[in-house]
């Protein structure tokens, strides 16, 4: 199947974006912050539409709007009590939004699906390019809060009295997740966003319990995903979101004996 | 040497006044058992020896210094709230993430922290809890693994927030016995806020009693009496001793049980989200 450019091309982007959305996935499960990440590829459905209004590429819309959320997220986010309603109602708003720029944009309604649902078979090399590029500054970023990011995560009363400003990291971070979810949303959609960003990390953390291991299984599997997704699409005619989306569910809920076992040796 | 120094001290937390003109010295070595109705700024206190919070006035001094965040020489075991009940992390991922975790950059765990991360787990008894997950710990585990964390370091001042509270009485003695044990040990001053007075009385050296605004510091006999009590609870207060045991009544009722059977609401207080 590698014959086809537009296969290998699918592979190569596909490799990137698993990676990157395992890796940053990991540490959104671990936050709790798996909605927000959610929230985020909604509200970068408006921006894409909204940049094919003014004639730019979706992707930048894309970036600007779930980076300009991540970011006011992450300013607000110790102020909002009630943070998955204030993040829900933001949600549909944006996806409202979207709506209406497809309502006055309608030559580009045909790319509607290939946002929501993405489109990995028509990437071509400038593409990959930029999500390698995008992969590049997302992990910098990454590593470069990971320490006081964890401690943050795990003990934010203890990492506060320590000295880490708490909601610089915070913003930090959500505006690291926006870009991964730029870059996901180019293989699976905005929709599918947690398929690679929540699925393989959430069952990474099920599998083992260190951090290392943690994150290596996490971007293994949704490396496996994506690459199984497409080869099972390229066989069978599925689209390719719907097989990594199958692949992910199946990946997560078979890890549940595991959780069962572990829990009663604990006994 | 004055560990903890409050000079006409006014603490708030937004509009309100939690602490006002507060004086009072804590000693190097000290066993101090903070104690005190609900919201009466136990929280409020220690987050100001942190340097998480200025003192609206007066002048407050943690060994010398005017508190300042990321103070090395303070431990510090916050009231167990946050703690994601799902975590799958370690026992030895979660202490190692307190290690200058206030650092840029990847994480990393040195052998020497290896080694110190395994000592102090030794030392309160909580070995086990090193390759255990979070969320498969009882709530008196993942207690005695936050104490450990406290410990980390070799403080010099411990402060410990609510440390008794979601244990059952034989993991409240277990954690008492082994704080006092450390403590001794390494000289090591502490303010354990608690809600009953009674399981702290052979442990403790004096008693910070907050209320009203007002606090109280001396020996159990000197604070622990129905003229001082009815001042920091603004309310009639009967001090019944029996039996090597203290009660602090409110018209026949017993003040810190009937505080502890309302324990959940107590938390919205100086816990800042």
């Amino acid at each position: 199947m590698f014959d086809y450019e537009f296969m290998a091309n699918a592979f190569a982007a596909a490799g990137i974006v698993a990676v990157v959305s395992g890796l940053v996935g990991y540490f959104l499960v671990m936050r709790g912050q798996t909605f927000a990440g959610h929230a985020l590829s909604h509200i970068g459905f408006a921006g894409a539409t909204g940049a094919g209004l003014i004639g730019l590429a979706p992707l930048w819309g894309l970036l600007a709007f779930t980076l300009a959320a991540g970011i006011v997220m992450g300013a607000l986010s110790e102020r909002i009590s009630n943070r998955d309603i204030a993040i829900g109602v933001v949600l549909a708003l944006a996806l409202g939004f979207g709506l209406l720029f497809l309502h006055y944009y309608t030559s580009f309604a045909t790319q509607a699906t290939a946002l929501l649902f993405g489109n990995v078979l028509a990437v071509d090399h400038s593409m990959i390019a930029t999500l390698a590029v995008l992969g590049v500054i997302t992990l910098a970023a990454l590593a470069g809060i990971m320490r006081p990011l964890i401690f943050a995560s795990l003990q934010p009363e203890l990492a506060e009295a320590k000295g880490v400003p708490l909601r610089l990291v915070s913003t930090a971070f959500l505006a690291i997740v926006a870009l991964a979810v730029s870059a996901c949303a180019q293989i699976v959609g905005v929709l599918l966003v947690f398929t690679l960003m929540v699925g393989p990390p959430a069952a990474a953390q099920r599998i083992t319990t260190g951090l290392w291991s943690g994150l290596l299984v996490s971007a293994a599997l949704a490396l496996a995903e994506a690459w199984l997704g497409l080869t099972m699409a390229f066989y069978t005619d599925w689209p390719v979101s719907f097989c990594i989306a199958l692949l992910s569910a199946l990946v997560y809920f078979a890890t549940f004996p595991v959780r069962t076992r572990s829990l009663q040796t604990a006994g | 040497m004055n560990v903890v120094e409050l000079d006409h001290v006014t603490l708030r937390v937004g509009n309100r006044s939690i602490l006002s003109n507060v004086t009072f010295n804590i000693e190097a070595g000290e066993f101090i058992g903070v104690l005190g109705p609900n919201g009466a700024g136990k929280t409020t206190l220690m987050r100001a020896i942190l340097g998480l919070l200025s003192p609206e006035g007066g002048s407050m001094k943690v060994f010398g210094q005017t508190p300042h965040r990321g103070n090395a020489a303070i431990g510090y075991l916050p009231q167990l709230r946050t703690v994601l009940p799902d975590l799958r992390v370690r026992g030895r991922d979660f202490i190692a993430s307190s290690l200058n975790g206030e650092r840029w950059g990847l994480p990393s765990v040195s052998q020497h922290d290896r080694i110190m991360i395994e000592k102090t787990l030794d030392a309160v008894g909580a070995r086990d809890l090193a390759a255990r997950p979070l969320s498969d710990m009882s709530g008196g585990e993942r207690q005695r693994l936050l104490l450990a964390q406290a410990l980390i370091g070799a403080p010099k001042l411990l402060l410990l927030d609510e440390p008794l509270i979601s244990l059952d009485a034989r993991h409240q003695e277990v954690a008492i016995d082994v704080v006092r044990k450390v403590c001794r040990e390494r000289k090591i001053t502490v303010l354990f806020s608690a809600h009953e007075l009674n399981q702290l009385l052979g442990t403790l050296d004096r008693v910070l009693y907050l209320g009203n605004g007002r606090a109280v510091l001396g020996n159990v006999d000197e604070v622990v009496t129905a003229p001082v009590l009815s001042k920091l609870y603004g309310t009639d207060i009967q001090v019944l001793r029996a039996d090597g045991h203290i009660f602090v009544m409110s018209r026949g009722r017993d003040v810190e049980r009937a505080d502890h059977l309302h324990d959940h609401h107590d938390h919205s207080h100086g816990h800042h989200h």
